[in-house]
């Protein structure tokens, strides 16, 4: 596992280009403090909980569960949601869940992330995983 | 040496208040024109000069440097100059510091003072909360600020079993207090079925769920105790002030059905020396329905999880046992990009008893919250009369 100190700060080491580097590769990344494994989310150079300025990158299972979501119905466009997702590992995103009607979002939902490589910006949307939705109904 | 806050207790009041034209201003009345009508309107309320004032505090999406703009354009060059810029909270805050400018001899009067052609000006919502870093929320196409409150929404009705008709309750109520307040914006009736059976925007929250878009501008002066008792209106004492933010993007907010007026309505009340029971007539910043109920659990007038049963059967209405938002508030009063200043300006009215028609009978202390960015910034004043010290 990689270290990054605060002092490393660089084009190359800036948390928001490698945040993005693993989203290319199709991995959803976080960080943990190297000194008291707090969970870090947004990526950023110190660690919010503790002020540490010592951080590592972890690659997020892409699994968790929707906090909270609303639909959006915009005048000229299809509706769409925008959802927060807390992640296993302990982080929340904002993402939009795809591959379901918008309305059909729920709170409690299992979702997983879907990332297209092929994009000219990877993002990280999620989509339901049907196994684990069902009881939900 | 730390301070106890208690000791500014009482030693700054408000000594005049005014809004601008509210509404529509039309095309070609700027921000900074009707900054320069509110000041002249605050400074006849107080029986103040413009020379008197030697601090200025301003914020503003519209003008950078805000109260370097709005001096030059004001004719002040304040020795205390302030332009903290929390969202619409922004104002509020400035009470505090302002007092404890005073007391510390920084300054002596104080022009607190905002406006916005939000609703006249071409190009869309101004808002205060642009940034060029990257964001982790903008890809995903939010509508700020209303997702961010419909998603708090969101969980408050899943946790709580808060309901629609509920939030509903909370824009007709703001709508009869305006129907009582000759210069609101809105009128007309309201029914609970109007705001379930408006254009839903983000789910939940539909338009009658959302703060009006108008324009307007207010300013608030502040000076001494002792000054303020050879002025010619009854002094409106800062009695405490408290502010808190805990994130600025809504998907950093740690529980959405928890906001930092939590602190800020603790450190007021610790300041002012103060409870929810001792007030008489409580104005929050409610730029959404959502905003009403989860303000009156964190600043302590209900339990976390039952403001949508509290705003029910009218309770915050005219007549009700709660006054809140007197004016019409955000929703049905005005709300001109930052609405901070207006939650001032209407506890001193009701303090002072000039609030006409709304008037509450024996309101001798009132309670002002400003609210900024997504649920961000939140800051609570308890303001109070000569009977309160």
């Amino acid at each position: 596992m990689t270290i990054t100190t605060v002092d490393e700060l660089s084009p190359d080491t800036a948390p928001g280009v490698v945040y993005d580097r693993y989203l290319a590769k199709g991995v959803l990344a976080y960080q943990r403090c190297a000194d008291l494994d707090h969970v870090v989310f947004y990526p950023r150079v110190l660690c919010p909980t503790c002020g540490s300025g010592s951080l590592s990158w972890h690659e997020s299972q892409g699994t968790g569960t929707v906090y909270a979501v609303t639909a959006l119905h915009p005048r000229d466009k299809p509706a769409y949601n925008v959802s927060l997702i807390d992640l296993d590992e302990g982080f929340r995103v904002m993402t939009n869940v795809i591959g379901i009607d918008t309305t059909e979002v729920e709170i409690g939902m299992r979702v997983r992330v879907e990332i297209d490589t092929a994009a000219e910006t990877p993002l990280p949307f999620f989509v339901p995983i049907e196994s684990e939705t069902e009881n939900l109904r | 040496m730390s301070r106890n806050e208690r000791e500014l207790r009482g030693t700054a009041a408000i000594v005049g208040v005014a809004e601008s034209n509210l509404g529509v201003v039309g095309a070609g009345v700027d921000t900074l024109d009707l900054i320069g009508q509110a000041t002249v309107r605050a400074l006849a309320d107080a029986g103040l000069q413009k020379s008197d004032i030697d601090g200025l505090f301003c914020h503003s999406a519209f003008f950078n440097l805000p109260t370097v703009t709005a001096g030059e354009y004001l004719g002040i060059k304040p020795r205390y100059t302030d332009s903290t810029a929390t969202g619409g909270s922004s104002f509020v805050g400035h009470l505090r510091h302002a007092a404890a400018a005073i007391e510390a001899g920084l300054c002596e009067v104080a022009l607190i003072v905002y406006a916005s052609t939000q609703r006249s000006s071409s190009g869309g919502l101004m808002t205060s909360g642009g940034s060029l870093f990257k964001s982790y929320e903008t890809p995903f196409k939010p509508t700020m600020p209303v997702s961010a409150y419909a998603l708090t929404t969101s969980r408050h009705m899943y946790e709580f079993g808060t309901t629609r008709e509920q939030l509903a309750e909370v824009a007709v109520s703001a709508r009869q207090w305006a129907q009582l307040n000759p210069v609101a914006f809105k009128h007309d009736d309201l029914t609970i079925d109007d705001v379930l059976s408006a254009r839903m925007v983000s789910d939940p929250l539909t338009t009658l769920d959302c703060c009006l878009v108008t324009d307007g501008g207010g300013a608030v002066i502040v000076t001494s105790a002792a000054r303020a008792r050879t002025l010619k209106k009854p002094p409106v004492y800062i009695l405490g002030v408290g502010d808190a933010h805990w994130q600025m993007n809504i998907s950093q907010a740690e529980d959405l059905t928890r906001t930092a007026a939590i602190d800020s309505s603790a450190r007021a009340y610790e300041a002012s020396g103060m409870s929810p029971a001792d007030i008489d007539v409580i104005e929050l910043y409610d730029a959404f329905t959502i905003n009403t109920v989860l303000f009156l659990e964190d600043l302590g007038f209900c339990a976390k999880g039952e403001g949508g049963a509290f705003v029910e059967g009218g309770r915050i209405a005219p007549g009700g046992a709660l006054p809140v938002n007197t004016n019409g508030g955000g929703l049905s009063y005005g709300h001109p990009g930052m609405y901070g200043i207006f939650v001032v300006i209407e506890a001193v009215r009701q303090i002072r008893g000039e609030a006409g028609a709304r008037q509450i009978e024996n309101a001798h202390v009132a309670l002002a919250h400003g609210n900024g960015g997504m649920l961000s910034s939140q800051v609570t004043a308890v303001l109070g009369d000569e009977s309160t010290l």
